[in-house]
């Protein structure tokens, strides 16, 4: 794994462990929160692919049901109405209206259809499509133009289904990738960092205790040292005092063999 | 990310129509047709005459129009330009395959439905393993 044994790039003191853990906190809580997010965009997910799939075979139904509705008024109102039809067309009366539905901070587009008054009861611009056929076959117009908005009623709805088909598809791949990189990445690192840290930080401390250690002994033996001396010392003193008392200095009588091997050149020994 | 951004919420938007003569006559009778001030429809009439470049050119425009939420488009003719349909990848405006009366609907070409098909199957097994 390429993330296994990487660190951040960080100065080992207890500050940054400190920094270090929170982090660490900050990514487990942010796994958990995602992977709440994307189980619920899974469940929604598989609701619309549920209704995609019946809302498809539906769509089949009814669009063969205006195909036909369509080829009994061409045959009772003649082939002319079509012409008329795709004369007359001036301002969609049928529109879409998109809102947003918020599903765990995804927005999904839903599309209603409606009917624009203005257009439909309109003036004269849009005053043709309904009497299309007034000559003959007007009932079967009528019957072709119901059973087509039933159609764009089934198309609009499997349409808001498709468009949040993609949608969540797309969200939900996103938010595994997050998952998945907070728990192989990002997680593994701060991990990595932290026990790099507190090595570290083991290390410092065993450096120190052994620096201690080391000068506790120089010290020691420094002590011992200077004690050994005073002893040496207090007997020398005690020596002196008793050669002073019997009337001659140890150190004198050393001086003085010292002295005259030094100056007196007759003495040859 | 790119296609969550820029959901319009306006009010009310157009459907785009790619067919035959008669399926688009069908909708335009329900009130789906729109002609603008500079004569551009909202609709395009496919017939034997049609090049594919003209499909081409309508999908292009249609589906980069603002004023258009859905785009329905025979599958016959989605066939024809089933490149372009595959790599649209966009929520809105919506493409939707419609099944038209003289060519028989095939649910394995629908881009959608495919992938959809194929989740859905991936899913149920995925489930039934748990």
């Amino acid at each position: 794994m390429a993330g296994q044994n990487q660190r951040l790039n960080v100065v080992p003191t207890v500050t940054m462990l400190g920094v270090m853990k929170a982090r660490l906190v900050g990514a487990t809580r942010g796994h958990a929160l995602l992977k709440k997010k994307s189980d619920a965009l899974t469940v929604q997910f598989r609701a619309i692919l549920k209704k995609i799939v019946a809302a498809k075979e539906s769509m089949g139904e009814t669009m063969r049901a205006s195909s036909f509705s369509l080829a009994e008024a061409k045959y009772v109102a003649g082939d002319g109405v079509r012409h008329v039809v795709l004369q007359s067309v001036r301002a969609a009366s049928v529109r879409v209206k998109s809102h947003q539905e918020n599903v765990a901070g995804v927005k999904l587009p839903k599309f209603t259809h409606f009917v624009d008054p203005a257009a439909a009861s309109g003036g004269p611009s849009n005053a043709s499509p309904s009497l299309t056929g007034l000559a003959r076959g007007g009932q079967q117009v009528a019957a072709c133009r119901a059973a087509h908005v039933k159609a764009i009623e089934v198309l609009v709805e499997l349409a808001s289904l498709q468009t949040s088909f993609l949608t969540l598809d797309e969200a939900i791949k996103t938010t595994n990738r997050r998952v998945n990189a907070l728990e192989n990445v990002v997680k593994p690192r701060i991990e990595n960092t932290i026990s790099y840290i507190k090595g570290e930080l083991d290390e410092l401390e065993r450096e120190d205790f052994f620096r201690l250690k080391k000068i506790q002994g120089y010290k020691k033996r420094e002590i011992e040292r200077q004690r050994a001396n005073a002893r040496l010392f207090a007997e020398e003193q005690l020596a002196e005092d008793l050669a002073l008392k019997r009337g001659i200095s140890v150190g004198a009588a050393a001086n003085l063999l010292v002295a005259g091997g030094e100056k007196d050149d007759d003495i040859i020994f | 990310m790119a296609g969550r951004a820029n959901i319009p919420t306006n009010s009310s938007a157009l459907i785009a129509i790619i067919a035959d003569e008669d399926t688009v006559t069908g909708f335009l009778l329900a009130g789906v047709g729109n002609v603008d001030l500079r004569k551009k429809t909202n609709y395009l009439i496919v017939d034997n005459k049609t090049t594919v470049k003209q499909i081409e050119d309508a999908f292009k425009e249609f589906t980069a129009r603002e004023d258009i939420a859905i785009v329905l488009i025979s599958q016959y003719v989605a066939n024809m330009i089933r490149f372009l349909v595959d790599g649209y990848n966009k929520p809105v405006p919506a493409i939707l395959e419609i099944p038209s009366k003289d060519h028989p609907y095939d649910p394995a070409h629908d881009s959608v439905l495919s992938r959809v098909k194929y989740l859905f199957s991936a899913e149920s097994v995925a489930s039934d393993r748990r």
